[in-house]
Formats: C-alpha cells, structure tokens, sequence
C-alpha cells in the first residue's frame, strides 16, 4: 500500500458505486487506527510528518467515498470521463424545465409547509438519480451517461442548499 | 559475581519505563493538572491539597509575582495588577475584546495581540497563560519528583486558529513539551465515556467560566467521533456574572466608574450567582464609590437577567445538532461539563430540549483535565494496548479573500482532522506576477465579518496573460486544529509557504524574546537549558527508535539496519558531548536515517490494517 493507491484501494473495497456505509466507516476507523498522528507523538519527526500524510489521504479518501455524489464523480473520473462541472453545464432539456419550476416554487414559498414540500420533491428526486448512477456506473459501465446524472445531482445539492437557507430563516 | 546496579539519586532505576504525561485544563477562571497513576487518573493536588488553581495572576513589581489563590485573595486592594480571565484574551485584537472597558485592569491597544498594563510592564496574554501553566508544571514534578516528558493541552472545541496558536505558544513559553492540543468536550467526553463504558451518540455541553462549546460525538468502541462541534468562544460564567453585575446597579441606579468597585461589583455578582444555585433568594450588600446597593435577589430575578445567555447557548446546540445531521431525540445522553452547568437554569433548558435528564454525575470542574490525562498517557506511549481513537473536527470553516472581499471557503467547517484541502485561483490582470493571500476563519461571506488569520504573497509568477495562471493554494490543518498554508504555481513551480501566525499572534522573535526574559530561564543558564533539551530530544528519539526496531526491524535489509544502527551509536556518543549542537546534530542524522523506516513501517501498518478483510480490489 502507498500514497498514490486510488481511494478504493486504499479502503480494500470494489471499485463500484454500490457500497455499504457501515464497512466504510468500520475501515476508516481501522486505517485511522493505524496511521493517526496520535499513534506517533511520542516519535521524531519524520514519523509524525508520515503519519499526518497519511492521516490526512485516509480523511481524503473517506469523504470521496462517503458522499455518494463525489463517489459518483470520482468512478467518472478515473474511467477518463471528466465532469467538468465548472465549464460544462450543459443539461438535458427536461431537467433544465423541472430545475425552473422548482426556482420557481421556491420563489413562491413563503411558510415552511410548502418549504418542506418541496424539499420532500427534491429528495425524492434525487434518490432517483442516485438509483440511475448506481445502474449506469455498476451494470451499464456507461460513464458519458453517468457524467450527465452527475451533473444533475449537483445542481438538485446546489437547490437543496438554497433551500436549507430558506428553511433557516423560519426556523 | 556480578556487580549490581544504582541509579543516581533521584533518578529512578529505569526512568524511561514510564513517562510522565500529564493532562492540563487551562481554564478561564481556573486551571488543573492531571495525570494517569497506577492506571487511573486523578488531579494533582498543591502543598495545600488543593486541585484548583484559580487562573489569577498577580503582578507585585518587576520581578515578583503571585499565581494562583494568593493573586486571588489579593485581587480586591490590586485589581489592575491582578489578571484574571486572560483566556478571554488569547490570539484578541483589543477591538475584539467585548466589553474591556469593564475589565478590571487595563489594555494596551497593539498592532497584534492585545496586551495587559500591569506594574511589571506590558504583558502579553500569552505570557500570562504562561505563569499558569508553569505554576502546574512545576506541581507536577513536584508530584513525581522527576521530569514532565509531555503535556495535552485542552482548549475550547470553538477557539479560532489564532486562539489554539496563543495556547501552544505559552505552552511552551512555559517550558512545556505539547504532545496534542484537544478539544475540552472531547477531553470530557473521553473521561465519561471510559468511565461509563458508553456506546452511541452523546452531546457534550461545556460551558465554562468564559467559553461555550457543544460537541455532539459518536462513541464506540474506543473511538471518539466528533460529528459536529459549535459554541461561542466569547461567552460563559463571567457573562452571568456580568449581567447580574449590570442588573443589580440598575436596580441601585448606581455606577461603578472605579476597576476596585468593578472588581467588587464582579466579585459579589459571582458569589450571589453561585449561592442561588442551591438557593432560592441572596441577599447582596455592596458598597462602591457611588453609594450602597443592599437588596435581595431571587433566582427568578436572576434567570431573567440571564436569560439571554442561556438562550444563546441552545441556538448554538440547535445549529451543532442541524450540523451532525441528527434530530434531538437521536442522542443518548447530554454530558454536562463547566462550572457554570451548576446553575439550574442551564441544566432545566438542557433537560427541555434533550427531553431527558442532563448527565451530571462527573465533577464538572475536573473532568477536562482528567480526559486530557488519560489522552496524554496515552500519546507517551504509556499505554501501547490502550485503543483510544479522537477523530476531532475543525470547528470554523477555513477560507481566503477573493475579489471584492468575498470568503472562498477552502475547509469547511466540522470536517475531520487531520485534513488537506486545496482549490486553484488564478490572476486578475495581465503580466501579474505577484498575489496577496489573505487567510480568514469564519462562517460569514464577506471577508469583513470573518476573523483574519494571516496574510502573505506568491511573488514571483512569470507574466501571463490574466486568468492563465494556476495558483493551487493548499490548507493543511494538523491533528491539533492549527493551519498551515501554502501556494504554488502550477506551470511555473512557484511557491510559498507560511504557517499562519495568525494577525492578533506572536512572531518567532516575540517568543524568544520571552523566553530569553522569562522566569524559566531567570534562574537557569540559557545553554544549560539548551543542553537539557537537546539531550532529552535525542534520548526521545533513541528510545522510539529501539521500539520501533523491536517491533518491524524485520522490514529492513541488512545494510539499511547497519545505517540506523551505526546513527544511533553516533547519537548515543554524542549524548555525552557538552554541545547542545553536537548533540542536535546526531539527533537530526538519526533522524533521516529513519525516514525510509519510518515510511515503510506505515505502509507496513496500513497493509496490515486492511490484511485479512475481504479485500475486493479488482
């Protein structure tokens, strides 16, 4: 094992979308175990300096693979499919109508009711989207499509968050 | 027949066996030290037989000073020599000190952090803390008769980059080796936990003489997971006392111009705060310059002249909870840490909102220290079976200035630590070969409103054309919360790199300017000092070398274990030398000698932790 061995290297797990969250956070805690700058305080330097490199790829690698999204964009990645999302934000047509009504809805939100109605139509949303992912990366192996279900989720997290704003305010 | 062996005296026979760790709890109004014996830690008490050491300093002339009870007892006929509740103003510009005009001693407004006029001079908060955290120091070995190899620090989960950099400084102006800075739920919930043998999620509420934090953790087995940590490094007993302090002039329709009446006026507030939490009315009777207050309060009275602090403290454990992605009824039991979790209207708004009894069957004032002990043990290496894991978070997201004075958030808050995190930027105008960084720690979007940590420069970039520049700047938080910044260019290799020493901190000079001046080295040859400090550095480093051989010296080949074999004698050799240089030199050859080993240890570790898992890579 080294440095550079990719996330699902480093956490013993299948290279797939698919995972089990409970053996994700028993193997980071085992690979924290050992590799913790606590475990080498009482050592020079130079073990301290590894054990915070390492400590901190460990950390690196957990929140890549805990969070399904970043996961998602990860598998695309290292397939060669970049998501780009800074510079392509070209969307499918039906997402880009739903993504306006939804704007929309939330500009004409004004109780949490209809805040938490909403918020409930998104999460389904994207639960949906997580279970297209997880068909197109695991059986499908068809990354371009993954890209663009990847894309989608990220503008449903950046909708969701304005949203949590919004509830905030009543809250 | 073989001669046998004695030590020298006051040396134990084999002195490394065990070292002496000790936790320490510096706190806002008092501070402890404890430590792990016969495998239970327990606080260690003064001559007295006292375990709390009032944070007070007392300045008498230049060289004189008092610490602890006696700076106390003095306090009412020499407030504006007597420091008390320095934690307040730790890594503080004097703007960010609320209400310092009602501080009984006075402030000097400087470029960096804020500094307390006294009659031996300007003194920084650092230096302050210092006197303290030596005072315990010296309890402890006392206590042992024998050295301190290493201390845990606690500071509140909420302090800022440049607070927790004020308490390592003064650490170590005190002569102290800090083995980790930890969070003070985190300490307290390491003691409740091991104690309880408890499993789940727990929140830990901590509200001290100063400082507010909430934690809410995952505990299993061993493993201490902070999910999400808030507070208000700004508000604790002291506030309370305030606020009664304000309330009961109002009602006298008095005023307290003087520092005397104001320590008297904080003085009596505290008293009658403390008796109404076992009663239901005080009498108070003070005299200040500008005539007598003499009435009762009763706790009602009291509640709700505070009510506002207490309500303040519930949003920050609402907003913890939202963090953790947790509703209230999801956490197993409310720790009650701090002094200040006595008072029965903080323990009835907890009991509220958890819908449970608060957990109070820890001395709230001890268990800090006594959690930091255990951890401090522990990070010695005293307890190689122990299988205590701390996955702490940073408390304030981690960003820098961009474009009208906007924060990109770099780290964001209640990520797990150790962490490195990274984005690019680029430049704004044409041929711009040099960018300001400036590093701030906030939640806020407008730079205005966030702390500044620190600001430096990447010169040096090769004119480009705007926005072509790559400028990948990397945050990097250790495992005890303090950020290190750096920035490189990505086609040209450009790069700088600074630890943040943070705006309202101290610089390397300023520290040793201090510790040139200090009382550690008043009465100590400073080369002398150097010598001890080197030796023992060497002797560290020797000793975990041997174990770390004993344990995976199978992983080297033979000419790479002569290497190491032939450095360590060389540092054995060089212990002997009478020059801190020498033996500096030696430690520093053994220490890249063990590089390579150490690296391949850790893969070695690694490998391990996941051997025997269904290893499923394809």
């Amino acid at each position: 094992m080294n440095l550079q061995a990719d996330d699902f290297e480093l956490f013993g797990l299948r290279r797939r979308f698919a995972q089990d969250r409970a053996v994700l956070d028993a193997r980071w805690k085992e690979l924290q175990r050992e590799a913790h700058p606590d475990k080498f305080a009482a050592q020079g330097a130079a073990a301290q300096r590894i054990a915070l490199q390492w400590s901190v790829r460990i950390n690196e690698a957990y929140q890549r693979l805990k969070d399904p999204l970043k996961r998602a964009a990860y598998l695309c990645e290292s397939h060669g499919f970049a998501v780009n999302a800074h510079s392509n934000t070209a969307m499918p047509a039906a997402f880009l109508m739903q993504q306006m009504e939804w704007r929309e809805a939330l500009d004409e939100a004004h109780d949490v009711d209809t805040l938490e109605a909403l918020d409930a139509t998104v999460q389904t949303s994207r639960k949906l989207a997580l279970q297209q992912c997880a068909t197109l990366l695991d059986e499908k192996q068809d990354f371009a499509g993954a890209v663009d279900q990847v894309r989608i989720l990220m503008f449903m997290d950046k909708f969701s968050q304005d949203l949590h704003q919004r509830l905030d305010q009543f809250a | 027949m073989a001669l046998l062996q004695i030590s020298e005296p006051g040396q134990s026979p084999n002195p490394h066996q065990r070292r002496i760790a000790v936790g320490i709890d510096l706190g806002t109004t008092h501070s402890l030290v404890a430590s792990v014996r016969n495998g239970v830690a327990e606080c260690l008490p003064d001559a007295q037989g006292r375990v709390i050491l009032p944070s007070a300093v007392r300045y008498l002339d230049a060289q004189r000073r008092q610490i602890g009870h006696e700076a106390l007892a003095n306090q009412l006929q020499d407030p504006a020599n007597t420091i008390v509740s320095v934690k307040r103003l730790m890594g503080r510009g004097l703007k960010d000190v609320a209400q310092a005009a009602k501080l009984p001693y006075a402030l000097v407004d400087t470029p960096t952090m804020v500094q307390v006029r006294t009659v031996a001079g300007d003194k920084s908060p650092v230096e302050v803390s210092a006197e303290i955290l030596a005072t315990l120091r010296y309890r402890a070995e006392d206590s042992f008769n024998d050295d301190i190899f290493g201390a845990v620090i606690t500071v509140p989960a909420y302090f800022d980059d440049a607070q927790r950099q004020a308490t390592k400084d003064a650490a170590q102006l005190a002569g102290l080796n800090v083995l980790r800075l930890i969070n003070e739920p985190t300490a307290a919930a390491i003691a409740y936990g091991l104690d309880n043998a408890a499993e789940g999620v727990y929140a830990v509420y901590d509200l001290g003489g100063g400082t507010f934090d909430i934690s809410i953790l995952r505990l299993s087995a061993g493993v201490f997971e902070v999910l999400a940590a808030g507070g208000d490094s700004a508000l604790g007993g002291d506030d309370y006392d305030r606020a009664l302090a304000d309330w009961l002039l109002q009602q006298g329709g008095l005023v307290a111009d003087s520092m005397e009446d104001q320590a008297r006026l904080l003085a009596q507030a505290r008293q009658c705060k403390e008796a109404l939490s076992s009663h239901d009315a005080v009498p108070v009777d003070v005299a200040l310059a500008s005539g007598r207050i003499v009435l009762t309060v009763s706790r009602s009275q009291f509640e709700a002249a505070t009510a506002a602090l207490t309500q303040r403290t519930m949003q920050a454990v609402k907003k913890a909870l939202r963090d953790a992605g947790l509703a209230n009824d999801e956490v197993k039991g409310a720790v009650m840490v701090g002094g200040s979790t006595r008072m029965p209207q903080v323990r009835q708004a907890v009991r509220e909102y958890f819908g449970q009894e608060p957990l109070t069957n820890l001395n709230p004032d001890e268990v800090v220290a006594l959690g930091a002990a255990i951890q401090a043990n522990q990070l010695a290496g005293n307890n190689p079976e122990g299988d205590l894991l701390l996955l702490d978070v940073i408390p304030l997201s981690l960003g820098i200035e961009t474009m009208g004075g906007l924060v990109e958030r770099i780290v964001p808050r209640n990520q797990t630590i150790p962490t490195a995190m990274a984005q690019d930027f680029t430049t704004y105008k044409d041929g711009q070969t040099a960018l300001a960084l400036h590093v701030v720690q906030g939640e806020r979007d407008l730079v205005a409103d966030c702390r500044s940590l620190g600001r430096f420069e990447l010169r040096g970039i090769p004119p480009m054309a705007a926005g072509v520049a790559r400028i990948r700047v990397t945050f990097t938080v250790d495992a005890d919360g303090l950020l290190n910044v750096a920035a490189r260019e990505q086609v040209s290799g450009v790069e700088a790199r600074i630890d943040v020493k943070p705006a309202y901190g101290l610089s390397e000079e300023q520290i040793a300017q201090m510790l040139r001046e200090s009382f550690s080295t008043a009465q100590q040859d400073m080369q002398a000092r150097a010598l001890v400090e080197a030796r023992v550095d060497a002797d560290r480093l020797l000793l975990a070398t041997r174990s770390a051989l004993a344990v995976d010296g199978d992983l080297l080949a033979p000419e790479e274990r002569a290497a190491i074999d032939a450095a360590m004698l060389a540092t054995e050799q060089a212990m002997g030398s009478p020059q801190a240089a020498e033996v500096e030199a030696a430690s520093k050859a053994l220490a890249q000698a063990t590089e390579a080993f150490a690296a391949a240890r850790m893969n070695h570790g690694i490998a391990q932790a996941l051997a025997g898992k269904n290893i499923e890579t394809i």
